[in-house]
């Protein structure tokens, strides 16, 4: 439900509100011998953004609980995307990035596309190869690289 | 004197490389602006990382051309796919795909590329006139005035921007606070890491940038189940010559466009209302306003000619005061500081070469910019025949190496996943994001004035009211923060409908 989204999206910022008004009163948010202290711009931030919170709980509560969030089946295509990016992160941390790229590119084409398999090896070897020449030999922007980086010599 | 500079600007802007600059920009701008996912913005910062070697000058050219592509895609898509790519496209979906449908597409795109460069023609002329007199008192100003602009460009976001103004505010403080966490380089303290050593760096705004605006929003057009079904271009030579044929008919529109497009674009987030305003004043000042939404062409030159007007207007403030007039203009402003300079009305005094470079820019960028999407449309609209499955993963992949080169840091990427889900579920609730990017970007400095401010007054806020030029202004921000408030009762007094929302802001 919307309503239910909204009403843990405000008290989540509500939260936030809080914890930085905590951490501004730890710094100082008053005057200091210079001027203002570390913490008096995020001490108000933080008191702004927990009396708005308060109204948009105020709002959300009031409101009709008749649309819906996100339905289960369009739900799906969000987690399809979510899913494999985040695999393709994780992947980056062991055995680097363009190894990662292709293989996220590889599965998410055929799987999700359901390309043939030529299309699929073509762009999911091609792209990165095609990132690394830009990237690393032009512009000198070096990417997380692993084991089959290593072992071609970079 | 402002010619002179004028023409010192275009030897800079017409050297080979900064010509081609031009050209890859505004190519890599209109394929972003046609792409789903990829805006204005989150293109200038996946770019921006690539520009830290080269000459500020030519950097400046490549991303202020690659926002000029963009907002040329952005109606390629309206008009053959009835896929508004930008806010302020949403009003040329509204003739413009009926237009397509009826074959008459080529027309429709003539009309709205040609409106588009009349409209940036127009602000760049008073972009060449008035920037220098702006920056020129803009000089005199101090941190409160400076803090009053500050204000005054957030109040405008909360009162003008026509969503929630409670959701506004939110989008704004989180944008501060998010630029507070990390080392406070005034007093050397820590804020808002609780000892976490990751956090001690910040948040970049690049990364929010790609993460809200790229990622987030591919999220959500998955979740809409975007299909393309596109009319055919229908555009070659003689449509174009047909069609420059007719436009000086609709002089009066073009006026009208260029004006409320300046005037609107000038303040944050004014593109979109300046479209749609442009769009109801033809509608009702034309003799068939029964026509509009049928497939009437004053009805994309209208909005075109404003929402370009417009978004050239926000790079006036950005220039001469600091101040981004909207997402791009503000990443671009990041961008000025990484390059090592100063944003703010010292530039034309102490850069002017880079000053008057980008100016001249913007008349070479926008006319090969018009050149190059009236010759290349059927190539620029192909691109969204390229599968879904195939066009996604790329999208992310292109992402994830924007954000890992600003810091070459995987923390930045994983970051960059948490802003995406962040931004599609802000997107699905309303909740505004440019306004968060902006205090992002701005919030140091922000942060800077007031201190500065507080200090000469010795902690006194009068000192934002007593100042004759910063009281002015704080006045106005005030008078725009109290607007959601005043507007209700105006309108029940006068009995005036609302007006549309735009549903989507990028």
């Amino acid at each position: 439900m919307t309503r239910t989204i909204d009403l843990v999206t405000a008290g989540a910022l509500l939260v936030v509100g809080l914890v930085v008004v905590g951490d501004s009163l730890r710094l100082g948010a008053g005057w200091g011998s210079d001027g203002p202290q570390s913490g008096f711009f995020p001490f108000w931030l933080g008191t702004v953004l927990g009396l708005t919170a308060c109204a948009l709980l105020v709002q959300a509560w009031r409101r009709a609980a008749t649309t819906r969030f996100v339905s289960r089946e369009r739900l799906k295509p969000v987690l399809i995307v979510l899913v494999p990016a985040i695999g393709l992160v994780l992947l980056t941390h062991l055995i680097g990035f363009y190894v990662a790229s292709a293989l996220y590119l590889g599965v998410y084409m055929r799987a999700v596309g359901a390309h043939r398999w030529s299309t699929v090896i073509l762009l999911a070897v091609g792209i990165p190869v095609a990132t690394f020449i830009i990237f690393e030999q032009w512009f000198l922007v070096p990417m997380p690289k692993g084991p089959l980086e290593a072992w071609l010599g970079y | 004197m402002g010619i002179e500079n004028l023409f010192l600007g275009f030897q800079v802007a017409i050297t080979p490389f900064n010509l081609l600059m031009a050209v890859v920009g505004i190519t890599l701008g209109t394929i972003i602006g046609v792409l789903p996912g990829l805006g204005g913005a989150n293109g200038v910062a996946i770019l921006l990382p690539l520009t830290f070697t080269m000459p500020p000058t030519s950097a400046i050219i490549l991303l202020t051309s690659l926002y000029w592509g963009a907002l040329f895609g952005g109606a390629i898509t309206s008009i053959l796919f009835n896929i508004p790519g930008e806010p302020w496209s949403v009003a040329t979906t509204f003739d413009g795909y009926p237009l397509a449908r009826q074959g008459r597409g080529g027309q429709a795109l003539t009309a709205a590329f040609t409106s588009s460069f009349v409209g940036a023609l127009f602000s760049i002329i008073l972009i060449t006139l008035f920037a220098p007199v702006l920056a020129e008192v803009a000089l005199k100003f101090g941190p409160p005035e400076f803090f009053a602009i500050q204000l005054l460009t957030f109040s405008s976001f909360i009162g003008l921007g026509g969503g929630d103004p409670l959701k506004s505010l939110v989008s704004v403080l989180l944008g501060f606070i998010l630029a507070a966490v990390g080392l406070d380089i005034v007093t050397g303290q820590l804020r808002l890491t609780f000892g976490v050593t990751d956090l001690m760096k910040g948040f970049d705004f690049i990364i929010a940038v790609i993460g809200l605006f790229g990622i987030g929003e591919i999220l959500l057009s998955v979740e809409e189940g975007l299909t393309f079904r596109g009319a055919a271009t229908g555009m070659n030579l003689g449509v174009v010559l047909d069609t420059w044929k007719i436009l000086p008919r609709y002089y009066r529109t073009f006026v009208r466009g260029s004006f409320i497009g300046f005037w609107m674009g000038f303040k944050p987030g004014g593109a979109t209302p300046a479209s749609f305003m442009s769009y109801a004043f033809a509608k009702r000042f034309s003799k068939h306003p029964d026509r509009f939404g049928h497939g009437e062409l004053e009805g994309v030159v209208a909005p075109e000619t404003a929402a370009h007007s417009a978004g050239v207007a926000a790079m006036l403030p950005m220039l001469t005061l600091g101040i981004p007039g909207s997402p791009t203009a503000a990443v671009m402003l990041g961008g000025l500081i990484i390059w090592g300079l100063q944003p703010g009305p010292l530039l034309f005094t102490e850069k002017p070469d880079f000053v008057w470079g980008l100016i001249a820019s913007m008349y070479t960028g926008n006319i090969i910019g018009v050149l190059m999407v009236l010759a290349f449309v059927p190539f620029f609209a192909a691109i969204l025949k390229i599968p879904f499955a195939i066009l996604t993963p790329l999208i992310v992949v292109v992402c994830a190496i924007g954000a890992y080169a600003v810091h070459s840091s995987m923390i930045d990427v994983w970051y960059m996943l948490i802003f995406g889900v962040i931004g599609y579920v802000f997107k699905k609730l309303d909740y505004p994001l440019a306004p968060l990017v902006l205090a992002l970007v701005l919030g140091d400095l922000a942060e800077n004035a007031l201190r500065q401010s507080l200090i000469m007054s010795q902690g006194s806020l009068g000192v934002f009211v007593t100042r004759p030029i910063a009281g002015a202004i704080t006045a106005v921000a005030l008078f725009f923060l109290l607007m959601p408030v005043l507007t209700p009762w105006w309108r029940r007094y006068r009995a005036v409908p609302a007006a549309p929302a735009a549903r989507r802001e990028r």
